[in-house]
């Protein structure tokens, strides 16, 4: 059989392209609710489950999103677009890592296809893969019954092995080839994206997978 | 009779007879004794020049009064746009105790520009593929008060990805490319500030390699070309001095500068361990007391803690001299101190060459000399410090000592593991590694932006430092390791491994015949041999 001839890079988004994270986004809309009262109530809610944020990442990937995306539950589907472009201005455009735009070039240069695979949102991900010049993103999708959030994620869940299994299932349907592609996160709660292709980069990575890299010899990168 | 008489050869060399002392050689982080076969000959480097008595003078001196050049006072008008481009930490090594050479030339240097009103200097460290230096490491160099000034907007290391900040120069007349440092290509001065420690160094190499990018570097920094040179360490017998002249011609045509060029004494050890260098034949009570107290000192420190107080002794160079002007002249000038301080004669080749393998290289300052630069360190340097014709015989046998850990710096090698695990069990061939994996390596995106945003090697840098081990690898017979702690590194290789260095001489016996000539590097040493028949 013939070598499949196309690579891509895989991305992760959140603490590996840009340093903000998913509760920065919440947080945003939080502060951008219908009414003085509300915005109060849900900036205060926001701030007081964040050490429950930060326990249920550290216990499982999905049980967080669980949880993480109730937070959601009520919002406006035309309200969170709406915000998408205010949001990518004033929070996501300014945390993106000085390295970011030279490593997408080079590896552009390559001929890869640029691909995030990522457990942030849609909305907020496309302007900012827009102006990354990403080919594709795959992100998680706020599911909406009569235009309003119901708090719970469409599948696939973008998170730990299911963001391997939609590169594995991508790479197939595409013609990319795993062995020469790329995978870059700072988590490692993304060991399976970076275990299936041919070369792993942890991107100022947390503890765990700075263990993981220095075993394995992968490189570490610092983008910042 | 014999024996002793042969002794006398010269001050450098000495031949080992019935009642000599054993020989201190280096293992890796540690240090071993060892006796060695009568009759072996061990090379030690020559004394050191004595230092000159203000090297400041020196250096004023030079800068104004200069080989074929305008003094630099008389190149200097306000307003004008200076780089001034200095050698990296691979140069000299160890690090020499501060001030570096290169903080003083800059002192003298920024004096004179300042007098005349210029103003528009940016410093650039010419570190090419190398990784970049730490700013603890450029505040080291240059002294707090210069780094203060410039760091980071106006003193940086020269980035060879940065497509914005390189420049094309041109091509040779063999077609080589040329593509250097933006801001020294559009300066109406570029001022060199060299430290020309082993021969190889300096001359057209410091703007034409130093301040290049990779695709400038491959042309000359390949297989054939090390192949091509008897040896790399005597510029007119080395391709790559030749391939880097003609892109200095193409520099010089091209861009105004000005070389400075220092050369060292080889007095790498002050007192303490000073040891490491003399002969054991004349130490006295108290050396003999200051081997044992480092033998016992270092038996009780892990690996790690060695290697760090081995890079926190810095070496104790004094300059030899000091000239400025045109790049050739100068270099010229600078070689023929070099060649003072280094050139050991050697009467005869030698059929096995002993060679210990010291924690010190240009490539893993602060940092493990992983395998492959054991494997630059035996092949590459000690195999090309001679003149006229190599120590060992063709097919002849080389020793080693080295632990030979598998053992690799993160963040500064990242690249070199890949090398070392993927591709060279898949293949030892130097042509075949760089036509199937040396330009994926260089485009590796990551690798990159380890290169350009950390203190990584450029990706390619592996495979040169395979290539430089090249005419070696062509020449001797036979590689083995005594002490290695494991055989796969030695597998990896191609070399075969020994318990220790009398084993190791047995096998080496074996097979160039009991009645051997043997010659023993006693490392740590810079010195070239010159040999004749």
């Amino acid at each position: 059989m013939a070598k499949k001839s196309q690579a891509a890079s895989f991305y992760d988004l959140e603490g590996t392209l840009v340093s903000t994270n998913l509760v920065h986004t919440l947080g945003f809309y939080a502060r951008r609710q219908q009414g003085l009262f509300s915005t109060i109530k849900k900036s205060v809610s926001t701030v007081a489950k964040l050490p429950l944020f930060g326990v249920t990442d550290l216990y499982s990937r999905n049980v967080f999103n669980e949880f993480f995306f109730q937070s959601y539950k009520g919002e406006s589907e035309d309200r969170l677009r709406y915000f998408a472009e205010e949001l990518f201005e004033s929070t996501l455009k300014p945390a993106i890592f000085d390295g970011t735009k030279d490593l997408i070039a080079k590896s552009k240069k390559l001929g890869h296809k640029q691909i995030v695979v990522t457990g942030a949102l849609d909305f907020s991900v496309a302007p900012l893969a827009a102006y990354l010049e990403i080919d594709v993103f795959a992100a998680n999708r706020l599911e909406f019954v009569n235009g309003y959030a119901t708090g719970r994620l469409l599948p696939p869940v973008m998170a730990s092995a299911t963001k391997a299994t939609w590169i594995r299932e991508y790479a197939e349907e595409n013609e990319i080839n795993l062995s020469d592609s790329y995978a870059y996160s700072d988590s490692i709660s993304d060991l399976p994206m970076l275990s299936i292709v041919g070369h792993p980069v942890a991107v100022s990575p947390d503890f765990r997978l700075k263990q993981t890299a220095l075993q394995h010899d992968w490189a570490i990168l610092d983008l910042t | 009779m014999a024996l002793q008489l042969r002794r006398k050869t010269h001050e450098s060399v000495i031949y080992i007879d019935r009642d000599s002392a054993p020989r201190i050689m280096p293992f890796g982080e540690d240090f071993i004794l060892e006796d060695l076969p009568i009759g072996t000959r061990v090379i030690y480097p020559n004394p050191p020049i004595k230092g000159l008595p203000n090297r400041e003078a020196a250096i004023r001196y030079a800068v104004n009064n200069p080989i074929d050049a305008k003094p630099l006072y008389a190149q200097l008008e306000p307003g004008m746009k200076v780089t001034i481009a200095m050698d990296d930490i691979s140069l000299p090594l160890p690090p020499m105790a501060t001030p570096d050479v290169r903080q003083t030339m800059l002192e003298v240097v920024l004096d004179m520009c300042y007098a005349n009103g210029v103003d528009d200097i940016h410093l650039i460290i010419a570190n090419s593929l190398h990784r970049k230096m730490t700013e603890w490491e450029m505040k080291r160099m240059v002294g707090s008060t210069i780094h203060n000034a410039f760091y980071p907007d106006r003193y940086y290391n020269h980035d060879a990805e940065d497509d914005e900040g390189l420049v094309t120069v041109g091509h040779t007349h063999h077609k080589e490319p040329l593509r250097v440092n933006r801001r020294a290509m559009e300066s109406d001065l570029l001022i060199y500030l060299n430290i020309n420690l082993v021969p190889m160094d300096g001359g057209h190499k410091s703007v034409a390699v130093g301040l290049c990018d990779y695709e400038s570097l491959r042309a000359h920094h390949e297989p054939q070309t090390i192949i091509d040179s008897d040896s790399y360490m005597y510029p007119p017998d080395s391709e790559l001095n030749h391939k880097v002249h003609r892109l200095g011609k193409l520099v010089d045509e091209n861009l105004n500068v000005f070389h400075i060029e220092t050369a060292l004494n080889n007095k790498m050890f002050g007192e303490g361990y000073d040891i490491l260098t003399m002969n054991e034949d004349e130490f006295e009570f108290a050396d003999r007391m200051k081997w044992e107290g480092l033998k016992r000192t270092f038996s009780k420190m892990p690996r790690k803690a060695r290697r760090k107080m081995l890079h926190a002794i810095p070496a104790q160079y004094d300059v030899i001299a000091c000239h400025a002007g045109e790049t050739e002249k100068v270099h010229d000038k600078i070689l023929e101190k070099n060649y003072q301080q280094y050139i050991v004669p050697i009467k005869g080749q030698c059929d096995i060459l002993i060679s210990g393998i010291p924690d010190i290289s240009p490539y893993n300052v602060y940092s493990a000399l992983n395998p492959l630069l054991v494997q630059v360190m035996a092949l590459g340097y000690h195999h090309n410090m001679y003149k006229n014709k190599p120590l060992l015989k063709k097919g002849g046998v080389m020793i080693i000592t080295h632990p030979c850990f598998d053992e690799f710096d993160h963040d500064f090698h990242p690249s070199y593991i890949e090398f070392f695990h993927r591709l060279l069990p898949e293949s030892r061939d130097a042509f075949y590694l760089r036509e199937k994996y040396e330009r994926e390596f260089a485009e590796n995106p990551a690798y990159i932006e380890m290169y350009r945003r950390g203190n990584a090697y450029h990706p390619a840098h592996p495979f040169f430092m395979w290539y430089w081990g090249e005419n070696g690898r062509q020449h001797v017979g036979k590689v083995i390791v005594a002490g290695a702690e494991n055989a796969h590194i030695p597998g990896i290789l191609g070399w075969e491994r020994a318990d220790n260095l009398t084993e190791a001489i047995a096998m080496a016996r074996s097979y160039m015949g009991r009645n051997s000539e043997i010659s023993m590097l006693h490392q740590p040493v810079i010195a070239l041999a010159e040999v004749t028949d």
